[in-house]
């Protein structure tokens, strides 16, 4: 059923209208035109749509428009104003990507790992990146960014 | 400095042409390649001049503009490519902006992103370019200044003149540079002399990357658009039947269904034209949500398709045999066909009488599933069919080899085709085969607006156009002194032979025979990140471990002897790689890696090299295993791909291949039953992750003068071997069967 919605998403209230089911993944890309949360596998499994919801990373494609009243979201493009988060700043300082798509994915993982365990040890890294699948296989380099980016800050 | 060997200025010419606003534009034409592509199958590029106008922009405020002709797809040609152009036209590479060619067979040739053949090709192509570039700047500031060319020096794109103490940026001539001939003599550098070429340089889109700018096909959208997908048979070999689309239409958002057919019935199949399914239902809507429920509530009925033939160029057929097919079924079909005779494709010496004459042999049969490419980006394309034109936002890997296909599907001129280049999230042979762009462009026409097609992952993973399953059987003839005296290699697959009968160890052995077998299926495979190769190395450098140790040879030794005979004795005139190479790569891992050294006594390690793609690749790698859990410890890479244009990217590249291979090879299968695929998505098929991922990969490049080779592909083929070799050391057990891991028991 469609609805109005009314989403806070980078610090700003977005009034949307759409079906109560459709994922924030979708509302993001498709209604919001804010295409830096990816579509990688919409069961939740790849985390190429990771986005904070109140500081934690959650998938969006499992989150549906209706659960979000008075949730603060954060997606790629609010994570820092000018690409110059401390995550940020290690991805490109390692040259971290390859293709690139699964990595905005991969970076709101990451700075929600280092707003919880700022010191993370390797296993830590591990287990809490495990959700985020990159096919070009730049795992190594992730990690080493995330401890470049834990040291920093 | 040396003059150029190429046949540029007898076969080829520059062309200049002026920017407004002042500056200056040059570009190259040249003879375009005509040589096979070795993993693409039989590909003959037509050779045709082609006029280009547009790989430098050099304003007069001095700014530089380069542009990178290749679609990327994550192997950095946007950075590499550049890099070749800057190097030569001697500009400081921090003020030169990079930006994607779109596809233009005017402008820019060989747009083409497979094979492992971008820089290779490029080489000595694009460092032309930017050396005429640079000298007729040189001659445009020689006549402003009325001084010989020979007294002035370039740098960080400013012409100097030491003697006076004059410098001026390039900006300042390019307008009048712009205005002179292209010279004939274009010098390169010699390779002792680059200042940028072989320095780490980071990827020019990184910035953007981190920032989820919309970078590629799946994100693009403009005013107007629609989004689409397509409905498809739920398995291999099944097609449409009948249709009810009422309950769907009503869904909201939804603006038409209907159906399409990829391909005419009498289309001449090129080699890209591959498609799951030809006649699909296409749901066209508001939103992705929108189209995704309607789908869902299309009654469609299916049917089991009949026998087919499929008309290809050159007048070859091929079988599309009905049923539905299964994973169970195809491995007793290839072991059935394993004690059949297959077709002999090289054979040295006697094999035969050496076989019978063994007192030992050894035979060990090798298999591997389908795997699906998993593009992290799942297939897509932006169309807009307007009259008879088409426009395109397309990640397509080789755009040039579609649009006789689309000429012929939509009946439109080529000239009415334009493509933008999308960067693709992830390629890996998967969009070599655009047929996902000719049922782009017939929904836009049949819906009459713009429209995005998006496949979902399931669509992807379950309609793919899949590496194939294979089977390959090594037998190997030994004397009473455990002396190699015979190999016997037949091998085959669903739908082709994974054989290069002419590879190693063919050229090292005075008894060798290949032969090969193919199945026919309905099950589309097509390239996968060094097809054939992929499995050929697995199964070959698997066989020669486990006959080194029957041998006690140490592994690494036993394969230089063999490329030694090679290399000094070769048998047969047809042998495809250079020994000398190839013990390189191998000599280097063995050192890198410390091997056989005793502080590495206790590791549990496997080793592997192959040949592939004109380059070479050895691996070492190191693993433990703890009941089903496999933990890489360490990766040691050895490449040989010639002079390395940007050790940085080609690290990159070296690293996920290993990551990439080593997940393959422990997780990678795509089944099917009744032709329906097992996996459907990530939740099922099961992709290495990061806890997977080794723990340190060295990375070792061969240095040496030799112009570039393929560096992409190579480094993927040998780990698979370099795994099962490792798990070997670490159980005690050899695989044989792909993927290894679910052989652990817990």
């Amino acid at each position: 059923m469609i609805k109005k919605y009314f989403v806070r998403i980078n610090k700003k209230v977005h009034q949307v209208e759409a079906d109560e089911n459709m994922p924030l993944l979708w509302v993001l890309r498709d209604i919001l035109g804010m295409e830096g949360t990816k579509y990688g596998c919409g069961v939740g499994s790849c985390g190429a749509c990771t986005v904070h919801l109140n500081g934690s990373a959650v998938r969006s494609c499992q989150l549906p428009i209706s659960a979000l009243a008075g949730m603060e979201i954060t997606t790629i493009e609010g994570l820092s104003a000018k690409g110059d988060h401390p995550v940020q700043k290690a991805w490109l300082d390692v040259d971290v990507a390859q293709c690139g798509y699964c990595q905005s994915g991969q970076i709101m993982s990451a700075a929600a790992l280092l707003k919880s365990t700022p010191n993370p040890t390797e296993e830590d890294i591990e287990n809490f990146m495990t959700g985020n699948i990159c096919r070009c296989g730049t795992y190594t380099r992730i990690k080493k960014a995330i401890q470049q980016a834990a040291a920093k800050s | 400095m040396k003059k150029t060997e190429t046949n540029y200025s007898r076969r080829s010419f520059l062309k200049v042409s002026s920017l407004s606003g002042g500056g200056m534009m040059l570009g190259i034409s040249w003879f375009a390649s005509a040589k096979p592509v070795e993993s693409l199958g039989e590909l003959n590029i037509e050779p045709v001049w082609q006029e280009v106008t547009s790989f430098i922009k050099i304003a007069s405020d001095n700014s530089i503009k380069i542009f990178s002709p290749n679609p990327e797809f994550g192997q950095n040609v946007m950075t590499s490519l550049p890099m070749l152009i800057a190097e030569e036209l001697d500009v400081d590479w921090k003020q030169v902006e990079v930006e994607q060619g779109n596809y233009d067979n005017k402008a820019f040739p060989r747009q083409f992103t497979g094979g492992s053949q971008g820089v290779r090709m490029a080489w000595k192509q694009l460092r032309t370019v930017g050396a005429a570039a640079r000298q007729m700047i040189l001659t445009a500031a020689s006549q402003a200044w009325n001084l010989p060319v020979s007294e002035l020096t370039t740098s960080n794109g400013l012409v100097t003149h030491a003697f006076s103490g004059k410098s001026e940026s390039y900006g300042t001539f390019a307008e009048a540079a712009s205005k002179l001939p292209v010279p004939k003599d274009i010098v390169l550098k010699g390779n002792q002399s680059f200042r940028l070429l072989g320095t780490p340089q980071k990827n020019v889109v990184g910035p953007k990357i981190v920032q989820g700018k919309p970078l590629f096909g799946l994100d693009y959208r403009e005013a107007g658009m629609l989004y689409a997908m397509t409905e498809r048979p739920p398995a291999f070999g099944m097609q449409l039947k009948s249709f009810d689309v009422t309950a769907a239409k009503k869904m909201p958002g939804i603006v038409d269904i209907f159906t399409i057919k990829v391909y005419n019935d009498d289309h001449k199949f090129a080699g890209f034209d591959t498609r799951s399914f030809n006649e699909v239902i296409a749901v066209v809507g508001k939103s992705t949500w929108d189209v995704m429920n309607a789908r869902k509530k299309i009654k469609a009925v299916w049917e089991v398709a009949p026998e087919r033939k499929e008309a290809g160029q050159n007048n070859r057929e091929t079988l599309i045999p009905s049923g539905l097919e299964s994973t169970k079924k195809h491995y007793a079909q290839m072991l059935e066909m394993d004690k059949k005779p297959g077709r002999i494709e090289r054979k040295d010496g006697d094999p035969e009488k050496a076989f019978a004459e063994a007192k030992h042999v050894i035979e060990r049969t090798f298999t591997a599933p389908f795997l699906a490419h998993n593009i992290m980006e799942p297939t897509n394309t932006f169309a807009h069919f307007v009259g008879d034109k088409v426009r395109f936002v397309a990640p397509i890997q080789i755009p040039e080899m579609m649009v006789p296909s689309m000429v012929a599907r939509l009946g439109i001129p080529k000239e009415n085709i334009s493509i933008e280049l999308a960067r693709m999230g992830g390629g890996f042979g998967r969009r070599a085969y655009g047929h996902y762009m000719i049922e782009a462009a017939l929904i836009s026409k049949q819906a009459n607006a713009p429209i995005k097609l998006i496949y979902t992952r399931e669509d992807d993973v379950s309609g793919g156009i899949y590496r194939p399953s294979y089977q390959l059987t090594y037998r190997a003839a030994f004397d009473e002194n455990k002396r190699l005296t015979a190999m016997h290699i037949k091998g085959g697959g669903v739908p082709e032979s994974p054989l290069h009968a002419n590879r190693f160890p063919a050229g090292a052995l005075d008894n060798y025979l290949a032969e090969s077998w193919a199945i026919p299926s309905n099950i589309t495979i097509g390239a996968f990140r060094a097809p054939r190769s992929n499995f050929n190395a697995a199964a070959e450098q698997s066989f020669l471990d486990e006959i080194s140790e029957y041998m006690g040879k140490d592994p690494i030794a036993f394969r230089l002897e063999l490329l030694q005979r090679a290399k000094d004795n070769p048998v047969g005139k047809t042998n495809d790689y250079d020994a000398s190479r190839y013990m390189g790569v191998l000599e280097l891992v063995r050192d890198k890696s410390g091997w056989g050294k005793p502080e590495n006594a206790g590791k549990k390690r496997g080793v592997s090299a192959y040949f592939c793609h004109n380059s070479y690749a050895a691996q070492v790698i190191d693993l433990q295993v703890k009941g089903d859990q496999v933990t890489v410890d360490q990766v040691t890479t050895a490449l040989d791909c010639g002079v390395v244009v940007n050790p940085e990217g080609a690290k990159n590249m070296a690293e996920g291949a290993a990551i990439d291979g080593i997940g393959n090879a422990l997780f990678g299968q795509l089944t099917l039953t009744d032709g329906k695929t097992d996996q459907k998505n990530f939740d099922t098929y099961r992709m290495i992750r990061h806890n997977e991922a080794p723990k340190k990969i060295d990375v070792h490049f061969v240095k040496n003068e030799i112009d570039p080779t393929g560096l992409g592909e190579p480094p993927f083929p040998p780990v698979f071997a370099a795994v099962a070799n490792a798990l070997y050391k670490a159980t005690g057990k050899r695989f044989y069967q792909q993927p290894f891991q679910p052989q652990l028991k817990s």
